[in-house]
C-alpha cells in the first residue's frame, strides 16, 4: 500500500495536471522541445513602438489572441490556457475542478490605452475630474473589471468550476511559488483534495518595461536578443521582461491515486524567509536566501545531499545571481561544485509574476523526461560563480529531486522542492 | 471551550478619519451620536472620509524610509506598527523573525501631475504611444514604482519593523481583507504558524482610488447619507475612507506563555464567491451567516457594508431577517476602505467583545439598540463588487 503520509504526519501532495505559456510557446510539448534545445523566446518588442526606450527587448507572448489587448485580459488568457492544459491533464472535470483556485497575477491598474480612450471622448474641464466624469457614464463594465484586483481570478473560477473564494495574490518574483505553496497548505491542512495553482502574467506594457528600466533592473542588450539573458555570465547586465502562465493541479496522492489518476511529481516542500534589508536588494550576507533554502529543504525533510538538481531563480541581474551563489554555496557547501544549477529565465526570460510556477512546471518535466535544460548564453563565466550550470546544452540526467528557487523585490524569498516519487 | 490552538487576537493597530489606536476608536465609537469626519469639497461630487493628522516618526522612525513609500504604504505600514505595539511584539527581535504576514494589498497610487500632462498632451497628438515613452521616460521618478506596488506594503512592514517570517500579499479588494484573516487564522489553528500580523490599509485619497470604483458608477454623489440611507440616491452608494487595520492573531498558548492580553477569540471565519450575475448573493449571504455558527441569543454585528446598493440591499435584508441580529454599519462613520474592509470589523468586533459593551446605534433610522454584553460578535465583508466574508469574534 502506498505511503500517504509525509515525514510530518501531514498529507503527501502529489502533481496530477502541468499547464506552460511562454515566449516559446502554448503547451508543455513545444515549449520543453524548444527549452531542451536551448533556443531563446528573446525577441525585439513590436507591441508597441520602442521610441525612447532604452531596453527595446523582451520575452513577451505575442501569439495570443489577447497580446494586444492590455495587461488584464492577457493575463487572463495566459492563466486561462495554462490551466486548461493542466486540468485536461490531470482528467478532472475542466468546467467543475471542485477545489480552490490560488492565483499569482501582477498588480493591475488602468490601461493607458483606456485612459487615452476615456479621457478623449469628451472635452470638458481635465485631468482626473474629466476622466472620473467620464467613467461615471460608462454603460458597460469592461474597463471596470480590468481594474479590479479580484477580476481575472473571478473569471477563472466561472471558467473551471473552482470552489470558494479565489485568492490573487502577489509576492514580486516569487509570486508563482507562493501561489503552490497555498495550494500545498491547503491540502496539507486537509481543507480540500485538489487545489489549482495559477501564474500568470501578460503584463510587459510600456509602462511597466519603463519602471524596471529606471529602476536599471533590465537587460540593454538590443543589438542580440537571443543572447541578452546570461545568467551567471561575467558580462550579464539586468534580466530580460517577459510574460507566461504555469499552471499545477496538486492533489492529495491519497485522492489522486484513488481515483487513478497519474502521478507527475510531488511538492514535497516549500519554504520562505523575508529579506528586512532593503526595497530591492537583498540583505549582503544572503541570510534571508538561505533560510528560505533550509526551510524548504525541511519542510520536505531532505537534507542538503539529498536535491539533485537546482532550477534556479537566475535572473541574470548582477545581483541576484550574486546572492544566490552565496546562498546556495551556504547551503550545499562544497558540492554545490557538482551540482547542476540551470536557470530557465536564460531562454525564456523574467516571467515575473508568474516565474515560480513556469519553473515548477519545467523543474517537474525535468524529472519526468531525465533532462537538465540548458543554461544558454554562457560564454562568459563569472569568475566569482563557480557552478555547474550546465551551459548551453542540455544534459541527460537522473534527478529525483529539484529545488526550485524564487526571489522577489520586497524582500520576498520562496523556494520550493519537487520529487519524482513520493518518499 | 478554549483550547490551546484557539486563535486569539492580541494586538490591533486602526487608523481612520475617527483617529488611531484601538482606544481612541473605542472612545469615539461609543458616544452616541457621533457625527462622521467628511470632506465634501476636495473630490466633489464625492464625499470621503479623510486621513487624521497622522505623525509618521511614531511608527516610521527613518524618513528615508517614509520618503520611499507614497501615502497608502506609509499608511499601512503605520497601521501595522501600531497592531505590533498593542501587542508588544515591537521591538522583539525572536518575535519579529518568527512571525507571519499576510497583507491585504490594493496599490496603484500613480503620480497624478505626470498622468494629467500626458493626457493633456495626448489631445493634439496621434502617436500616443511614443507620447507615452516619451514622457513616461524623462517625468517618472525612479522609486514611484515601488512606492505604490502592491507588495511593497508587506515589504516595507519588513524593513521598518522586521517581520520576517514570511510574508504573503492578497489582492482582491473586500475579498483579499477576508482571505487573509481567513488563511492566517487557518494556519496558526493547524499550527503552521504561532502568530501572524494580517491587515491591511486603504488611501481613497487620490483620483485613481475613486476612479477604481466609478469606472462602474459605484461611488455616491450629492449630500452624505448614512451608508443604510443610499439606496435611491444619486450615485452609486458607496462613500470611501481612508484607513488602516491590522491585528496580531496568535495561538492561545502562545499568547498565554508571554502573558499577553488577549481581546478576543477569532472565531470561524468564512468566505464566498455568489455568482451575482446569476442571482447567488442572496443564497451566499445566508450560507455564510448559518456557516459563521450563530449562538443563540442577541447577537451584535459589525457590517462592513460599502453602500453600493445591490450588496448593501442584501446584507441589509439578510441581516434583517434574523430577529436577534443587531447591525451596525461602521461606514456610516469610516466610509468603505476596500482591502482593510474585514480586518477593521473583526477588530470592531474584539474591541466591542473585550469591553464588554456595544456600540450604540450608528444610524438611528436603521440599526436598532443592543443593550446586553456581547460575548460574540458578527464582522462582515460583503464586497461592493464581488467576494464576500464573515467571521464570528468570541469572548477571550
Amino acid at each position: 500500500m502506498a505511503k500517504f503520509r509525509d515525514h510530518m504526519g501531514r498529507p503527501i501532495v502529489a502533481v496530477t495536471g502541468i499547464g506552460v505559456v511562454t515566449s516559446l510557446g502554448v503547451g508543455k510539448s513545444d515549449n520543453w522541445a524548444a527549452l531542451t534545445s536551448g533556443k531563446s523566446g528573446i525577441h525585439p518588442i513590436t507591441r508597441f513602438p520602442v521610441d525612447h526606450l532604452n531596453t527595446r527587448i523582451s520575452g513577451m507572448v505575442d501569439f495570443l489572441p489577447s497580446s494586444s489587448k492590455g495587461a488584464s485580459l492577457l493575463t487572463y488568457e495566459l492563466a486561462e490556457t495554462a490551466a486548461r492544459e493542466a486540468v485536461a491533464e490531470s482528467g478532472l472535470d475542466s468546467g467543475d475542478f471542485g477545489g480552490p483556485l490560488f492565483l499569482a497575477s501582477p498588480p493591475v491598474e488602468l490601461d493607458w490605452h483606456e485612459r487615452f480612450a476615456l479621457y478623449n471622448s469628451d472635452k470638458q474641464d481635465s485631468g482626473a475630474e474629466r476622466l472620473l466624469r467620464v467613467a461615471r457614464r460608462l454603460k458597460e463594465t469592461d474597463v471596470f473589471e480590468t481594474t479590479q484586483f479580484g477580476s481575472i481570478a473571478d473569471r477563472l473560477a466561472d471558467r473551471f468550476g473552482t470552489r470558494g473564494l479565489p485568492i490573487t495574490l502577489s509576492t514580486a518574483c516569487a509570486s508563482g511559488a507562493t501561489a503552490i505553496q497555498l495550494g500545498v497548505e491547503a491540502i496539507r491542512r486537509g481543507e480540500c483534495d485538489r487545489a489549482l495553482s495559477v501564474g500568470a502574467d501578460g503584463s510587459a506594457t510600456a509602462e511597466a518595461l519603463i519602471r524596471f528600466s529606471l529602476l536599471s533592473a533590465l537587460s540593454t542588450h538590443n543589438d542580440n536578443p537571443e543572447k541578452a539573458s546570461k545568467p551567471f555570465s561575467k558580462d550579464r547586465d539586468g534580466f530580460v521582461l517577459a510574460e507566461g502562465s504555469g499552471a499545477l493541479v496538486l492533489e492529495s496522492l491519497e485522492a489522486a491515486l484513488a481515483r487513478g489518476a497519474s502521478v507527475l511529481g510531488i511538492l514535497s516542500g516549500c519554504g520562505e524567509k523575508a529579506d528586512d534589508f532593503h526595497r530591492t536588494r537583498s540583505k549582503p550576507d544572503g541570510s534571508p536566501a538561505i533560510a528560505a533554502v533550509r526551510a524548504a529543504l525541511a519542510d520536505a525533510g531532505l537534507g542538503e545531499d539529498e536535491i539533485d538538481y537546482v532550477n534556479a531563480h537566475g535572473t541574470s541581474t548582477p545581483e541576484n545571481d550574486k546572492m544566490e551563489h552565496l546562498s546556495l554555496s551556504t547551503v550545499f557547501g562544497e558540492r554545490i561544485g557538482a551540482m547542476p544549477i540551470s536557470s530557465n529565465k536564460s531562454m525564456i526570460g523574467h516571467t515575473l509574476s508568474a516565474a515560480g510556477a513556469v519553473e515548477a512546471a519545467f523543474s517537474l518535466m525535468t524529472m519526468r523526461e531525465s533532462v537538465i535544460p540548458p543554461t544558454i548564453n554562457y560564454d562568459n563565466p563569472d569568475p566569482a560563480i563557480v557552478l555547474d550550470v550546465v551551459p548551453n546544452r542540455k544534459r541527460d540526467a537522473q534527478v529525483r529531486t529539484v529545488l526550485s528557487n524564487s526571489f522577489g523585490f520586497g524582500g520576498q524569498n520562496t523556494c520550493l522542492v519537487m520529487a519524482r516519487e513520493p518518499v | 471551550m478554549s483550547s490551546p490552538h484557539d486563535v486569539v487576537i492580541t494586538g490591533i493597530g486602526l487608523v481612520s478619519s475617527l483617529g488611531e489606536g484601538p482606544d481612541a476608536h473605542w472612545q469615539k465609537l461609543a458616544q452616541p451620536g457621533l457625527k462622521p469626519v467628511l470632506e465634501a469639497a476636495r473630490f466633489a461630487p464625492y464625499t470621503v472620509h479623510p486621513l487624521p493628522e497622522i505623525d509618521w516618526n511614531l511608527q516610521i522612525a527613518k524618513r528615508g524610509d517614509q520618503r520611499q513609500m507614497e501615502t497608502w504604504q506609509r499608511l499601512g505600514t503605520y497601521a501595522a506598527g501600531l497592531a505590533l505595539d498593542d501587542a508588544g511584539i515591537k521591538g522583539n527581535d525572536e518575535l519579529c523573525t518568527t512571525m507571519d504576514m499576510v497583507v491585504a494589498a490594493g496599490g496603484g497610487e500613480r503620480d497624478e501631475a505626470v498622468d494629467a500632462a500626458i493626457l493633456a498632451a495626448s489631445e493634439s497628438r496621434n502617436d500616443r504611444d511614443v507620447l507615452l515613452n516619451e514622457k513616461l521616460t524623462t517625468e517618472l521618478r525612479p522609486t514611484l514604482f515601488l512606492a505604490q506596488l502592491s507588495n511593497l506594503l508587506a515589504g516595507n512592514i519588513s524593513i521598518v519593523h522586521k517581520v520576517t517570517g514570511s510574508s504573503r500579499t492578497f489582492m482582491g479588494e473586500e475579498g483579499a481583507g477576508v482571505a487573509a484573516v481567513e488563511t492566517a487564522a487557518a494556519r496558526i489553528r493547524s499550527g503552521q504558524s504561532t502568530h501572524i500580523l494580517v491587515g491591511g490599509a486603504f488611501q481613497t485619497e487620490h483620483s485613481d482610488m475613486l476612479l477604481g470604483y466609478e469606472l462602474a458608477g459605484y461611488l455616491h454623489r450629492g449630500p452624505w447619507k448614512p451608508v443604510w440611507q443610499r439606496q435611491g440616491a444619486e450615485g452609486g452608494g458607496v462613500v470611501s475612507g481612508s484607513g488602516g487595520a491590522f491585528l496580531v492573531l496568535e495561538q492561545r498558548k502562545h499568547a498565554a506563555s508571554r502573558g499577553r492580553k488577549i481581546y478576543a477569540e477569532l472565531g470561524p471565519v468564512v468566505s464566498g464567491r455568489a455568482r451575482r450575475s446569476r442571482g447567488e448573493l442572496d443564497a451566499e449571504i445566508a450560507a455564510l451567516l448559518k456557516r459563521a455558527a450563530m449562538p443563540g441569543g442577541e447577537l451584535l454585528a459589525m457590517s462592513g457594508a460599502s453602500g453600493a446598493h445591490a450588496a448593501t440591499s442584501a446584507e441589509k435584508a439578510a441581516l434583517d431577517a434574523v430577529e436577534a441580529i443587531a447591525s451596525r454599519g461602521f461606514s456610516t462613520l469610516t466610509g468603505h476602505m476596500k482591502e482593510a474592509q474585514f480586518p477593521f470589523a473583526v477588530a470592531l468586533a474584539a474591541l466591542a467583545v473585550d469591553r464588554k459593551a456595544a456600540y450604540p446605534v450608528f444610524d438611528a433610522a436603521a440599526e436598532k439598540p443592543f443593550a446586553g454584553i456581547p460575548a460574540s460578535v458578527l464582522a462582515t465583508a460583503i464586497g461592493y463588487h464581488q467576494f464576500e466574508g464573515m467571521a464570528l469574534v468570541n469572548a477571550a
